[in-house]
């Protein structure tokens, strides 16, 4: 699965540290969701979207 | 820093100083119980025992305190320890029953393999998400 938030953080001038904080999970795991090692659980891709004001499909694509 | 770090961290500590409590004993109550009565051996295993329960409430706390990667990380290492454990436990058990290892089986060995087992996992594991 494919996502935006790479790109949805730098347009904020935001750091994966910040963006974690933000959503409660480590650094880690946000780094892990960015290069698509990891896909997030709904809860976690719900948190995100809301936090950028953008509907789930409008940052994550399923391949 | 993070406040889940903050949290993470802490319940860390507070694991691993529980695990030091509860696998020390292991080594140091056998060779101290040589020299005791056999009533202050069961309160040492007793000690141990309750301590141990610690550790294990310790873990679940620290468990709970994961976001659902490092869980998933912390999950797939004990599901090859345990894994590990089991097969290699059961293996080495019936080395010790059929002879064909010169020593016996001791249950610290298994709980070593075990501990070593879930290091190697959790370390793999994290890489791998890295």
């Amino acid at each position: 699965m494919k996502n935006r938030i790479k790109v949805l953080r730098a347009e904020r001038n935001m750091t994966q540290e910040d963006l974690a904080i933000e959503v409660r999970v480590s650094r880690q795991t946000i780094n892990a969701i960015e290069k698509g090692k990891f896909d997030p659980s709904l809860p976690l891709a719900f948190k995100i979207s809301r936090f950028f004001g953008l509907a789930v499909e409008d940052i994550f694509h399923y391949d | 820093m993070g406040s889940h770090y903050k949290k993470e961290r802490e319940a860390r500590s507070l694991l691993d100083i529980w695990m030091g409590i509860n696998n020390s004993p292991t080594c140091f109550w056998s060779k101290i119980s040589l020299g005791l009565q056999s009533q202050h051996s069961v309160l040492a295993v007793l000690v141990n025992t309750i301590i141990g329960v610690g550790m294990i409430l310790m873990n679940r706390k620290y468990n709970n305190g994961l976001d659902e990667m490092q869980r998933k990380v912390t999950m797939e290492a004990m599901a090859i320890a345990m894994g590990v454990g089991v097969v290699g436990g059961t293996s080495y058990s019936m080395l010790d029953v059929a002879n064909v290892i010169s020593f016996d089986a001791e249950i610290g060995h298994l709980v070593g393999l075990i501990g070593i087992t879930y290091f190697i996992a959790f370390i793999v594991g994290s890489i791998r998400y890295k």
